[in-house]
This record gives C-alpha cells, sequence and structure tokens, in this order.
C-alpha cells in the first residue's frame, strides 16, 4: 500500500473519568518506514506504553487510527497479531518454564516451530543457547531480554515493537542488545523501539521524542542536533552546585543544565561561543570559582531532549 | 491443534513445578474427608452419663449394663443427691443423667409399667434427641427381654425400618456429600486464579499479541486440573470404601461418568470465575465465599434442602454441588441406576457448557 510499515494519525487514549481522568496519548502522528529502526523517546510516563499497545492492537484508540503494514488495529487485529512482534516493557514470559520452553511454546502458539526460525533468532540465541535449561525466571536481566526478543522473533515478524527494551539491563548488555537490532535491520524488520536513554538514540534512524502523551518532534538524530538553537559550553569547576546557580546568572546564558560532571549552558547569542567562552572565564573567576574548564561542543540528543522538555514543561531550568 | 496441545503442556509444567500447591491440591482431599468423616459426625459414641440410682436393684443394674454395652454410653459419674444435678450438667462433659426411681424393681416385679427418668443437656437439641432416642430403644430392647409373657395394655406400635441405612451411620451422608465439596473446591478454586494470574503477571500481554485462540487456552486450562481431579476422585472413593465403610451399591461406571462430569462442571465453573475476576483475591473470595459457603450449607451436604425457604432452595438450584451430591446417594448409597439420575446429569453438564460458552464470550482480546 505504500512505504510505510506503521502510520499513526491522531491517536488519542484517556484513562479513567473525570478529574483523575489522564489523557495518555494525545493527538499522536508518525510514520515507520519498511526497515526502518524509529525510536521512541521519552521519560517514564510520557505515553510510550500506552502507544505501544495502541500500535499492536492491544487497546483501542479513543480516536485516530493506526495502519500496521496495511492492517487497521481495530479491524484486522487478527492479521495484524500474526505478523508483528512485541517485546512488552515488563517480562511477560512464563518464569516456570524454561528458555527453551518458552521458545518452544510461542513458536507454537504462531503455529511454527523453533527448527524453522533458528535463522533467524540465531544471533541472539546464541547467547541464550548455553543456559536454555534454565527457568526463565532465574535468568539475568539482560538474558531475560534476550529471551524476550527471541520470543517476539520467532515467527518472522514483519514489524517488531520493543516497549524499553533496555531498562534495567546493564550498560554492556545494553550494547550488545542496539548491536542486535542492527542485524534484525539486516533481515528488513521494521522495528519501533522506545527507550528513556538517549545515548541509544543516536543508533535510531529517526527518533520522535514523546512527551504528556505527544510528539514533540520527530526526525534524524542528525538533524534533530543539527537543529538545535543555541550553541553550548560544557563548563566543569571544583563547585558544582554553585557553578549551576552562577551559570544560570550568567548574562548570557539562556539555560544550563547537569551532565554528569559538566554543566551544559546554552547561550543566547549563536556563533559567538569563542568570545564568550573567554568572558564566562572571566565571570567565573569573579565568583571565586577554580579549576575552571570551558569547552565549546557540539549539541547532542540529550541536549536536544533537555531543552525540549523544559520548553514544553514549564520553565525550570530557564534563566 | 498444535497451539492446543503447546497451551496443555504449559499449564502442565505450571502445576507440577509449583511443588506447594501441588503438594496442597493432593493432600487437601484425603485430610477433608477424614475430618468431615471422623469429626463432624452426628453418630453418638462414648457419651458420658451420670447414673442417680435410688433402687440399686439386679434391674436397675441389668438395664444399666445394657445401655453401656454398646460403644455408645459409659457412665462417667454415680450422683447420690439430686442437688448435684445441676453441678453435673454445668460442667459439661455428661450429656444425659439416667434416674432409677426408689420402686424401679418393684414395679417390675408387679408387672405394671416401670419408669426411669432421662435429664438431657439440651443445649444441642439434635444431639439430645438422638441421645434420647437411643436410651429408650435400648431400654425398650431391654423390656421385652424380660419376657413376662404378656403385655399389660394394647398399644400402637409404629415399626420402622430405616432404607439403605439401617444403623443411621452418619457417613452415608456425608462421604457422597464431601466428595462433592472437595472436588468443588480443588477444581473451581485452583481455575478460579488461573486466568486473572496470567493478566497479574503480564503473560496476558504476551498471549494476547499472538494469534491464540480464546478457546484454546481456556480449554487447555481444565486440562491438568481434569487429570489431578481424577486421582483424587480416586482416593476418596477408596477412602470412603475402606475407612469408612460407605458401599457402592450401584453402578460403579455410572458414579465415575458423574463424578467425571461434575468435576468438568466445576472446571468450567472455575475458568468462568477467573475470566471475570480483576485479581486473583477477588477470584479465590469468589469461589470462597461466594461459592465453597453455599456448597457447604445449601447443596444438601448438611442440611436438607426440602426444609429450607424457598429462597434458599433456590440458590441451591444453581450449585453444581446439589445436583452432584443427589446423583452420588442415589448411586452410591441408594444403588439407583441412570434411570433415576439422567436429570441431574444433563443439568450438570448444561452448566459446565453455559459456563465453558460464557468464558470464551466473556474472553477478552484485548487489554482493558
Amino acid at each position: 500500500m505504500s512505504d510505510y510499515s506503521v502510520s499513526a494519525r491522531n491517536l488519542s487514549k484517556k484513562f479513567g473519568h473525570g478529574h483523575h481522568a489522564v489523557q495518555a496519548v494525545d493527538g499522536v502522528s508518525f510514520d515507520v518506514k519498511k526497515g526502518e529502526l524509529f525510536g521512541l523517546i521519552g521519560p517514564d510516563g510520557a505515553g510510550k506504553t500506552t502507544l505501544f499497545r495502541l500500535l499492536t492492537s492491544l487497546m483501542v484508540p479513543d480516536s485516530g487510527t493506526a495502519v500496521v503494514e496495511g492492517f487497521d488495529t481495530v479491524k484486522d487485529y487478527r492479521q495484524i497479531r500474526r505478523i508483528i512482534g512485541y517485546m512488552p516493557g515488563r517480562f511477560s514470559l512464563y518464569q516456570d518454564l524454561s528458555v527453551e520452553e518458552n521458545l518452544k511454546f510461542f513458536a507454537t502458539l504462531f503455529g511454527s516451530t523453533v527448527a524453522k526460525s533458528y535463522d533467524a533468532i540465531k544471533p541472539i540465541y546464541r547467547y541464550l543457547e548455553p543456559f536454555k535449561k534454565r527457568m526463565a525466571g532465574r535468568l539475568s536481566g539482560g538474558m531475560k531480554q534476550k529471551l524476550a526478543l527471541c520470543c517476539a522473533l520467532v515467527h518472522a515478524p514483519k514489524v517488531l515493537f520493543l516497549d524499553e527494551p533496555t531498562t534495567g539491563v546493564d550498560p554492556v548488555s545494553r550494547k550488545e542488545f542496539w548491536e542486535m537490532l542492527g542485524t534484525l535491520q539486516d533481515q528488513g524488520i521494521s522495528i519501533v523501539a522506545s527507550t528513556p536513554y538517549m545515548n541509544e538514540a543516536v543508533r535510531c534512524h529517526r527518533i520522535a521524542f514523546v512527551q504528556d502523551g505527544k510528539i514533540s518532534e520527530c526526525d534524524t538524530p542528525e538533524n534533530i542536533r543539527r537543529k538545535f538553537p543555541h550553541a553550548i559550553l560544557a563548563v566543569r569547576s571544583r563547585d558544582a552546585f554553585s557553578l549551576l546557580q552562577d551559570l544560570r546568572k550568567f548574562p548570557e546564558a539562556h539555560s544550563c543544565y547537569s551532565f554528569g560532571n559538566y554543566q551544559h549552558l546554552y547561550l543566547h547569542s549563536e556563533g559567538g561561543a569563542d568570545g564568550s567562552a573567554a568572558r564566562l572565564q572571566e565571570y567565573l573567576e569573579g565568583k571565586g570559582h577554580q579549576d575552571i574548564r570551558i569547552e565549546p561542543i557540539e549539541a547532542s540528543i540529550e541536549d536536544c531532549f533537555m531543552l525540549r522538555m523544559n520548553k514544553e514543561g514549564g520553565d525550570y531550568g530557564d534563566v | 491443534m498444535r497451539q492446543f496441545f503447546a497451551f496443555v503442556e504449559k499449564e502442565f509444567y505450571h502445576i507440577f513445578r509449583d511443588k506447594a500447591t501441588m503438594l496442597i491440591i493432593l493432600l487437601m482431599p484425603v485430610v477433608q474427608v477424614l475430618i468431615f468423616g471422623f469429626a463432624i459426625t452426628t453418630d453418638i459414641r462414648n457419651t458420658s452419663i451420670a447414673v442417680y440410682d435410688q433402687d440399686r436393684s439386679e434391674e436397675s443394674r441389668g438395664l444399666l449394663s445394657h445401655i453401656t454395652s454398646g460403644p455408645y454410653f459409659r457412665v462417667e459419674q454415680e450422683v447420690q443427691e439430686p442437688e448435684e444435678f445441676d453441678e453435673i450438667f454445668k460442667k459439661g462433659k455428661i450429656k444425659v443423667i439416667l434416674v432409677f426411681p426408689p420402686d424401679f424393681s418393684e414395679t417390675l416385679a408387679e408387672n405394671r409399667s416401670a419408669q426411669i427418668q432421662l435429664i438431657t443437656d439440651a443445649c444441642n437439641p439434635n444431639e439430645a434427641n438422638i441421645i434420647n432416642s437411643y436410651i429408650q430403644n435400648i431400654a425398650a430392647r431391654y423390656a421385652l427381654s424380660l419376657d413376662k409373657g404378656w403385655v399389660e395394655s394394647v398399644y400402637v406400635e409404629p415399626v420402622t425400618r430405616m432404607m439403605y441405612n439401617p444403623q443411621l451411620k452418619s457417613a452415608y451422608t456425608f462421604v457422597p456429600g464431601v466428595i462433592g465439596l472437595v472436588l468443588m473446591l480443588i477444581c473451581t478454586l485452583m481455575t478460579s486464579v488461573s486466568m486473572v494470574r496470567e493478566r497479574e503477571l503480564g503473560t496476558m500481554e504476551s498471549l494476547l499479541v499472538a494469534p491464540s485462540k480464546p478457546f484454546h487456552l481456556i480449554f487447555a486450562k481444565t486440562v491438568p486440573y481434569f487429570v489431578i481431579s481424577v486421582f483424587n476422585l480416586a482416593v476418596i472413593i477408596l477412602l470412603s470404601l475402606f475407612a469408612f465403610d460407605v458401599p457402592i451399591r450401584g453402578n460403579f461406571g455410572l458414579l465415575a461418568g458423574a463424578s467425571l462430569t461434575y468435576i468438568f462442571t466445576s472446571l468450567c465453573l472455575g475458568i468462568f470465575i477467573s475470566t471475570i475476576s480483576k485479581t486473583q483475591q477477588i477470584a479465590m473470595i469468589i469461589s470462597l465465599i461466594g461459592l465453597m459457603l453455599p456448597t457447604v450449607l445449601l447443596s444438601g451436604l448438611m442440611f436438607p434442602i426440602s426444609s429450607m425457604p424457598p429462597v434458599l432452595q433456590g440458590i441451591s438450584y444453581i450449585l453444581p454441588a446439589r445436583w452432584f451430591i443427589d446423583m452420588a446417594r442415589a448411586i452410591m448409597i441408594k444403588g439407583l441406576g441412570f434411570g433415576s439420575i439422567w436429570m441431574q446429569w444433563t443439568i450438570l453438564g448444561g452448566m459446565a457448557v453455559v459456563f465453558l460458552g460464557a468464558s470464551v464470550r466473556g474472553f477478552k482480546i484485548r487489554l482493558n
């Protein structure tokens, strides 16, 4: 029908009634191209999980439509459930079944067998094979995620939905996991994945910022970074707390956020980062800071997200 | 079909790997049958009595030895003064005091009707009645054994015959009832949490997003419990045969068939509860309080249905256990055939179809 694997149009979903009502998803529209790795980036409670449930036909939207591989998520839920793989945010396999048994069960559920889909899942399953007799409940977090991914892949789906697949997983396994998604990409599977980790966002072809049930920006990570409207100085000194306070009072400051050991200062004026750096050095020395280090840097996805979040969510952080 | 067997296999894993639950399922019926069979009995055994014998004659001793020779009564205390009666009953151990008047043997010797007095603790009226009638029976037999050769006055003597259970053993009524209760407890309680558990653990999300057929999923959940219940049924029947001497007078195959139908109906009821409950706790409350209690009280297990008020009789109609207990008593105790239980059987089967159908229809294909 089109080049799009997933198309959402004005999707909305509300929970509860009266003033307890929560608008979990609020007029969301986006498209995922075939074979694309599409990232939904947003904090907890942004509505990512509900969005996944709408796209996987597990919930019916209050308004709007979603189409997956040409099938409507409400009308054609039966067809959709045959061709998608879904890995819920919470571990949803049987803890009292072994790795092998879980895999076999889900393969059979889809009318397939482990042997038939072995080639497709092999890149991931080879990590699990030594533990195939172990109960799923006794696997480590990273192993559980790999098993869940295997179970979601065991019927060779056309679209894969991964709800925070790397939450609660150690950094090494997280990196491994994204590399595995890369190999799946080579098989032509479209993937929609959500994550609260910004550093994972760059691995996606395109990302969408999700906040309060809305998509605030949707583009390639590269374009999003390029569109960042401020010059950034990464600043560090001995007293991090008073540094943040002082940086926010710096006349050229637009806003300032903590990133680990560094404070990222977004400047009002564009292009004049060099001159600003010198003026800032002077300003901070005047405030009595020691061991000052100032580096001009490129905007990261996290910078874009922080700025975006706080623009929408109030003036916290703005000067 | 392969999908169905995959579901069944998975359910077996769940049950057999949960050792604690498994143990409960297998031991519970034995414990329950023993408790019901031995503790909750209306038979009179080893009842303590006191005697106030003002006659102290060969005749009074003779009647007393008749009374105590069986397994029913033993003399706990000899009373010297009528003033002691109050004290004795207050202690609560002695249920009845037997009073022989001073002229007991004298009256008998004159071939007149002699009297004895029974003073009974009627805190529990049923028990008091049963004790009274036991002693009256023994006294009547004793009177006959005196063989005076003639009866002084003409009176109407009702000749009773207790059909099917001449010794009025309470096990005869309890055992079929307990089979009904225990099977209901296992089948319904265990399955009622099974579907909710999938929802609570989140595994339902994985099942829903796959092309699983609700009928396969639901029907598969009944299979392992069915197998376990058949095993339990065998244990209970053996116990009732050998521990309680309850006979199976009717056709064994008929009893087995009726029981299997009942097991299946209970399983379907459990599944139905599971599909309408939001949490495991709610499912348990529904099956324990909403189902067990009425089953114990209203199914005819303990109290006769015919003496209940019409509303409660109405409720008893919708309890599967009522129909099963009816059938089990008819087959085991009365030895009746299919002709007299087909109606109950059909009702149970119909209930199973309704519950199963309602579960499949009520199955939610999406998350809420």
